[in-house]
C-alpha cells in the first residue's frame, strides 16, 4: 500500500451515514474528506419517514433544540384499507410533544446539510458537487476513490461507503454480488402544500405537533404500502411499491398514488393543497436478508448502502439506521487508523458493534418481518378481514338479531378463504417475526 | 375508488414542481434497444416514476435521462442483461430535492 494519502478516511455519500462517519471520525482527530454527489448535502435524498432521534442523544446532545424539524410525532396511526373502508388504530401520546421527543418529521434536505455541517464544524472536508466514479485499489485492497472532477483521484487508508442504495462502491468491491429486484420497492412521494392551521385542523394536532399515517391495502395489485405525514405547511404523501409486481403490471407509480388520494378515508385530508415537489427513490425493503458484506480491505459500508432501512411494517425506519451505522463505521475506521491497520481484520469489529447495537439486532430478529408485509396475506387478505368483520359487527341489522363476533369472524374468514389451522399458523408465524 | 373534487394534475406539472440541473453534454442513462426488442416484460416503461422510457412503433425503446429521480428503478427491473447502462450523473447535477 502507498504511504502517501490525501486523507486518513474518504466517505463517500453525505446522507445521514455518512455525515455520522464523519463527525465520529473528525472527532477522532482523523483527516477525512466527505464526498457528495450533489450540490449540497441532502439534495438527493428523499423518504416516506420519520427521523427517530434517540440515536442522536450521544452524538448531538439536545440536538432538538437546533435540528431543522417539521412537526413532532404526536399521534401515530396504521390504517388498513379495502376500496372504500378504513380501519385505524390512532395512538395519540403528548409526551411525544416535549423534549426528548420520539419521532419527528424534517425535509431530508434540510435535516441532512444540518447533519452534515456538524462533521464539518467537528472538522471533516465536505466537497459537494462531486460524485465518486470508481474505487482505487492496489493488490485487491481499496486505497481511495475516483472521482468526476479534473486530476480527482483521492487516496486514503479507509473508505466508507455511503453512496446509497444503489451503491456502485460496494458493488465494485465484490460486496454485493447480487441485486434480486424483489429486494427493492421504489418509493414515490408527493410534497402537498396546506396552510398550517388547516393541517391542524384535518389531523387534530396544535402547535408544533404532527401526525404519522401508516397505510396497507391501498396500493391495489402491488404489494406495498402508503403513507401521509405532516409537516409545518405541508403534507408529505407517497406509496412505497414493490418492483418485480410494479414493473410486471400495467398502473404506473403517479397513478397508483392518484388512487390512494381519492380514497374516502385519504381525500379529505389532500384535497385542495398544491403539489410543491414529486420525488422517488429505491428503498432496500429486505433489510437484514440483502445486507452486503460490510467490512473489506479498506472499506466499510453503511447506511441504505448496506441496506440498513428496516421496513417491518409496524415499524419503518431508516434515517435512525443509518446514523447508527455511520457513527459505528467512523469510530471503527478511527480505531482501525490508530492502530495501523486498515485491512479487513483490522476494520472487522465494525460489524461486532453493529451487532451489539440495535442496528443488526433490530434487522436480525426482524429478518423475516419485510417478506409477511409483503405477502398476499398481509396486503389481500387481512384488509378485506378486518374491514369486513368490522362491517358486520357496526352494522345494525334490525330485526334480524346480532349475530355475535364468533359467527361474523368465522363467516368472513370463509368468505376470504382463510381457514381457522390456516388463520393460527399466520398468527403464530406474525408473533414468531415481530416478537 | 374515485372523487369527483379530486383534480389530478397531469404529469407535466408534476415534473415541473422537480429541480433538475440537466447535464447537456452527457447522458447518464443509455438504453441499448436492440437488447428491448425481445423482451416482453418490459418493466421500465410501467416502472419508472419519471416515465423516462417510452416505446416506439418499431418495437424499440425510446428515452430520455433528463427528469431522472436517479432511484435506480430501471436498470434493477430490467431483464435484459445490458440493455440499461446506468450511472449517476457528473457532480453537481442532475435532480436536486427541496421539500422531500
Amino acid at each position: 500500500m502507498s504511504s502517501v494519502t490525501d486523507f486518513d478516511a474518504i466517505v463517500v455519500g453525505a446522507g445521514p451515514a455518512g455525515a455520522a462517519a464523519a463527525l465520529e471520525l473528525a472527532r477522532a482527530g482523523r483527516s477525512v474528506c466527505l464526498l457528495e454527489r450533489g450540490p449540497f448535502p441532502g439534495s438527493k435524498n428523499m423518504y416516506g419517514g420519520v427521523v427517530y432521534g434517540r440515536i442522536l442523544d450521544t452524538l448531538i446532545p439536545a440536538w432538538w433544540e437546533e435540528a431543522p424539524v417539521q412537526r413532532w410525532v404526536t399521534r401515530r396511526s396504521t390504517m388498513i384499507m379495502t376500496g372504500d373502508q378504513a380501519v385505524t388504530v390512532d395512538f395519540r401520546n403528548e409526551a411525544w410533544g416535549a423534549a426528548p421527543y420520539n419521532g419527528a418529521t424534517a425535509y431530508r434536505p434540510d435535516f441532512d446539510a444540518w447533519l452534515a455541517a456538524k462533521a464539518t464544524d467537528a472538522g471533516a472536508v465536505l466537497v459537494c458537487s462531486t460524485t465518486a466514479t470508481g474505487l482505487l485499489r492496489e493488490g485487491g485492497r481499496v486505497v481511495g476513490v475516483r472521482t468526476d472532477r479534473p486530476d480527482g483521484d483521492l487516496r486514503a487508508s479507509v473508505v466508507i461507503a455511503c453512496d446509497g442504495v444503489n451503491s456502485f462502491l460496494a458493488k465494485e468491491a465484490g460486496m454485493y454480488p447480487h441485486t434480486d429486484p424483489s429486494n427493492f420497492t421504489v418509493g414515490v412521494k408527493e410534497t402537498i402544500g396546506l396552510p398550517r392551521e388547516v393541517i391542524d385542523e384535518r389531523f387534530g394536532v396544535r402547535g408544533d405537533h404532527g401526525v404519522d399515517i401508516e397505510i396497507i391495502g391501498c396500493t391495489g395489485d402491488v404489494p406495498g404500502g402508503g403513507f401521509v405525514y405532516t409537516n409545518g405547511e405541508s403534507l408529505a404523501v407517497g406509496l412505497v411499491l414493490s418492483l418485480p409486481q410494479l414493473a410486471a403490471g400495467d398502473t404506473r407509480p403517479e397513478e397508483l398514488l392518484r388512487r390512494m388520494k381519492t380514497h374516502p378515508a385519504i381525500a379529505p385530508l389532500v384535497e385542495g393543497g398544491e403539489v410543491l415537489e414529486y420525488s422517488a427513490h429505491v428503498i432496500p425493503e429486505a433489510g437484514y436478508e440483502m445486507m452486503p458484506e460490510l467490512v473489506g480491505d479498506g472499506i466499510l459500508v453503511a447506511g441504505d448502502a448496506a441496506a440498513m432501512c428496516l421496513a417491518a411494517g409496524i415499524w419503518l425506519e431508516g434515517v435512525n439506521f443509518a446514523i447508527g451505522s455511520g457513527a459505528e463505521a467512523g469510530r471503527a475506521a478511527a480505531r482501525a487508523i490508530g492502530r495501523g491497520d486498515t485491512s479487513s481484520a483490522g476494520l472487522a469489529d465494525y460489524r461486532r458493534r453493529l451487532e451489539s447495537t440495535f442496528v443488526l439486532a433490530d434487522h436480525h430478529r426482524l429478518r423475516a418481518a419485510p417478506h409477511l408485509v409483503m405477502s398476499p396475506l398481509a396486503q389481500q387478505q387481512l384488509p378485506k378481514l378486518a374491514c369486513g368483520v368490522l362491517e358486520d359487527l357496526f352494522t345494525v341489522t334490525n330485526p334480524e338479531p346480532k349475530p355475535g363476533l364468533r359467527r361474523i369472524v368465522r363467516r368472513r374468514m370463509k368468505r376470504e378463504g382463510v381457514s381457522t389451522r390456516e388463520a393460527l399458523k399466520q398468527g403464530l408465524r406474525a408473533l414468531r417475526t415481530f416478537g | 375508488m374515485s372523487s369527483p373534487s379530486y383534480p389530478e394534475i397531469s404529469f407535466e406539472t408534476r415534473m415541473g414542481a422537480v429541480e433538475f440541473r440537466v447535464d447537456e453534454d452527457r447522458a447518464h442513462i443509455t438504453v441499448d434497444d436492440t437488447k428491448c426488442r425481445d423482451c416482453s416484460t418490459r418493466g421500465c416503461i410501467t416502472a419508472c416514476p419519471a416515465n423516462l422510457f417510452v416505446p416506439t412503433a418499431a418495437g424499440g425503446i425510446l428515452f430520455n435521462y433528463e427528469q431522472c429521480f436517479e432511484c435506480g428503478t430501471c436498470y434493477l427491473v430490467c431483464n435484459r442483461e445490458g440493455a440499461i447502462t446506468w450511472t449517476y450523473p457528473e457532480g453537481g447535477h442532475g435532480v436536486v430535492f427541496h421539500r422531500s
